[in-house]
């Protein structure tokens, strides 16, 4: 699969020619240095961005081929997405937060508060429900986040430098936390990192990025 | 999204900003009221013309005259026509032609003479025209004191208020029940051995009615009660017969044989006897009335209905509205710029906030239906609050003109009126215009790269 964007005159080849699977219920962390594809690679996954040439297969579906109403389904329905800043909507409330994925679903009021509850409860958040995310510190926000990736119950769990933004105790409470839970709800977790000592903790396979290439694997017991 | 969904987020959006948001509303709310604020003075004005001639009890009504006494404004179709002085004159028989036509009520000449009524020694000059029984039915009158005349052929009177303070400048309402006396010239046959009898021109024009041959007009008094008092002229002054100040029963005008200006005409005729200036002839139903209108002219007379009136009032209030309603929207114009501004700003504050939205499953055209409800629920807002801002602006405009003409010593009379439609129609077109407006910014929003809009700064 490649992923090319034309920058000026020339072609800056973001994802060059990789060719991956990932097993269901399997932890993969991709690393790299900063400009080495992990990213872009990460938004191929997410089906928020198509790749140039080649297709991304998710359980024999080809997200290459979906039209964007399609993608925005899969996305809803099959992906959860946590990210480095969190990307939380300061307006809304943490309840409003993790109930906002519900809404594009549709998924009925009286369903959303109980899901949206479970969630809350899964991440250790049961309490200050009617915070804003500015009112919690950042592992309390980012955890509001993997709530929210949660509340649609996805297959696949995407994470762009979770640990990016906290700090190194934080980090691995967020990161028990996101193998507990796909290991109890058999979730995939491919998670974006450039840390190497925490990818090793926490991931089964570690998969090394350099220039758009895959250069190696390391499967961890 | 679900559409309560989608409403719930957009005014939360809204609320984020209350100040701008607010201030673009506010915008609508004035284009909408500046909109509203015209078409409604159009829709009064217009209300108040058709209520005028309403008032003229006209609805129902006929006017024919004879082309030789009014010609016609319309030059081509007069060319079309016979020479004038060969048409028709309005005489007895054409009044029995009329009468038997299908549809017809009741045929009654629009009688208008001079008069003088005698009060304490001194006289008082007015014109006296009669009145059809059916002018009460009609509302010929504003506000009548007193009563209307009992019958057809009764000597009584109803005098304008005007005239009666000429003869009772302290009271007049004490003049209704009292008897005057009115001054008149009466058309009175030559007596049948007159010296002064012309021969007739050939036998075939046989005599047609008593005074065929000459007639004198001699000063003749009549004793009449005074029944009731008005304000102001009957037929909302639109009538021949409105304009006297002393009316009677258009039965006891013809009895009494009161000379009229036409009779120096029957006079010099052949023969035919009397002649009318004005037949009115009153209609079953108004949907009839094209049908009798059409049957008069074809006898060669000209008539004249409210249909011709109100035909030409409609084109020129249409011109009017299509203007008032150029003029209030060009404020609606410089709101619905406003509503693109705001909105464009909006996509460019929470560029990362649509990003985030698409990242957790809204598709393209959730985020384009969120603003859309945005602009949506600014135009419907505006729409109310401008609705509001015109009934303000109308009251305003009826305050004044009310001011203004009871200064001048006239009814005051709404100019403004906002019919229900229009309510209706301006919120409508209000959250239309919004919506247009939002077409740019949606669609700019709903394009946004995630990938480009969530990258880490």
């Amino acid at each position: 699969m490649t992923r090319h964007y034309p920058m000026g005159e020339s072609v800056i080849r973001a994802v060059d020619g990789i060719s991956l699977s990932v097993e269901l219920g399997e932890f993969v962390a991709l690393l790299g240095q900063s400009g080495s594809g992990k990213s872009t690679l990460l938004n191929l996954l997410a089906g928020l961005d198509r790749p140039t040439s080649g297709s991304v297969l998710v359980r024999g579906r080809d997200l290459s081929g979906m039209s964007s109403e399609e993608l925005a389904r899969y996305r809803r329905n099959d992906v959860g997405m946590v990210f480095q800043a969190f990307h939380l909507i300061p307006s809304m409330t943490i309840t409003e937060n993790v109930e906002l994925p519900m809404r594009f679903a549709e998924v009925d009021r009286a369903e959303r508060a109980q899901r949206s509850g479970e969630s809350l409860q899964r991440v250790g958040l049961g309490n200050r429900l009617k915070h804003r995310p500015s009112q919690l510190s950042g592992g309390e926000q980012q955890r509001v986040s993997l709530a929210r990736a949660l509340t649609n119950r996805p297959s696949l769990l995407l994470a762009d430098e979770p640990t990016g933004n906290l700090d190194s105790r934080t980090g691995e409470d967020i990161l028990n936390l996101i193998r507990d839970i796909s290991l109890s709800l058999g979730m995939t977790v491919v998670m974006v990192t450039h840390e190497r000592a925490l990818a090793e903790r926490f991931a089964q396979r570690l998969i090394f990025l350099a220039d758009g290439k895959l250069v190696s694997e390391e499967v961890r017991a | 999204m679900t559409g309560y969904d989608l409403l719930e987020l957009a005014v939360r959006n809204l609320r984020q900003s209350k100040l701008r948001n607010g201030l673009t509303t506010i915008g609508i709310s004035v284009g909408v009221a500046s909109l509203v604020a015209m078409l409604s003075l159009g829709v009064g004005l217009q209300q108040m013309a058709t209520r005028r001639l309403a008032g003229s009890g006209l609805f129902d009504t006929v006017f024919v005259t004879s082309r030789q006494d009014f010609r016609g404004f319309d030059r081509e179709d007069d060319a079309k026509m016979p020479h004038p002085e060969q048409a028709p004159v309005l005489d007895e028989s054409a009044r029995d032609k009329i009468t038997k036509l299908p549809n017809v009520m009741e045929v009654e000449p629009e009688i208008r003479v001079m008069g003088e009524v005698i009060s304490g020694g001194e006289t008082h000059f007015g014109f006296v025209t009669g009145l059809p029984m059916s002018a009460r039915v009609n509302e010929a009158f504003d506000n009548l004191k007193g009563k209307f005349f009992s019958s057809n052929n009764a000597d009584e009177t109803i005098l304008l208020t005007d005239f009666a303070k000429e003869l009772d400048a302290k009271n007049p309402t004490a003049l209704i029940g009292q008897e005057i006396t009115l001054r008149y010239g009466e058309r009175q046959a030559l007596p049948q051995e007159s010296s002064g009898r012309p021969e007739l021109a050939s036998s075939e024009n046989e005599a047609k009615s008593s005074d065929d041959y000459g007639f004198s007009v001699v000063r003749k008094l009549q004793r009449l009660r005074v029944v009731g008092l008005i304000d102001s002229e009957p037929y909302g002054g639109m009538r021949t017969v409105s304009r006297g100040r002393i009316f009677l029963p258009v039965g006891t005008t013809e009895r009494l044989n009161m000379a009229q200006f036409t009779d120096m005409r029957s006079s010099l005729r052949g023969a035919g006897g009397k002649s009318y200036m004005t037949l009115t002839v009153r209609v079953k139903d108004p949907g009839k009335v094209a049908a009798v209108q059409d049957a008069i002219s074809q006898m060669g007379f000209r008539t004249f209905s409210v249909l011709d009136a109100t035909k030409s009032l409609r084109r020129f209030f249409t011109v009017l509205d299509l203007f008032l309603g150029i003029f209030g929207s060009l404020a609606l114009a410089v709101a619905t710029l406003a509503i693109i501004n705001t909105l464009v700003m909006a996509v460019l504050e929470r560029r990362r906030e649509i990003g985030v939205m698409k990242a957790i499953g809204a598709s393209d055209q959730d985020v384009r239906r969120l603003f859309f409800a945005e602009a949506g629920a600014m135009g419907f807002l505006g729409g109310v609050l401008g609705i509001l801002l015109g009934l303000a602006i109308g009251k305003g405009i009826n305050f004044g003109t009310a001011i203004y003409l009871t200064r001048r010593q006239l009814p005051a009379e709404a100019v403004w009126s906002m019919p229900p439609w229009l309510v209706g129609a301006a919120i409508i077109f209000s959250v239309v215009v919004s919506l247009v407006a939002g077409l740019y910014p949606a669609s700019r929003a709903a394009r946004l790269d995630p990938v480009q809009t969530l990258k880490y700064e």
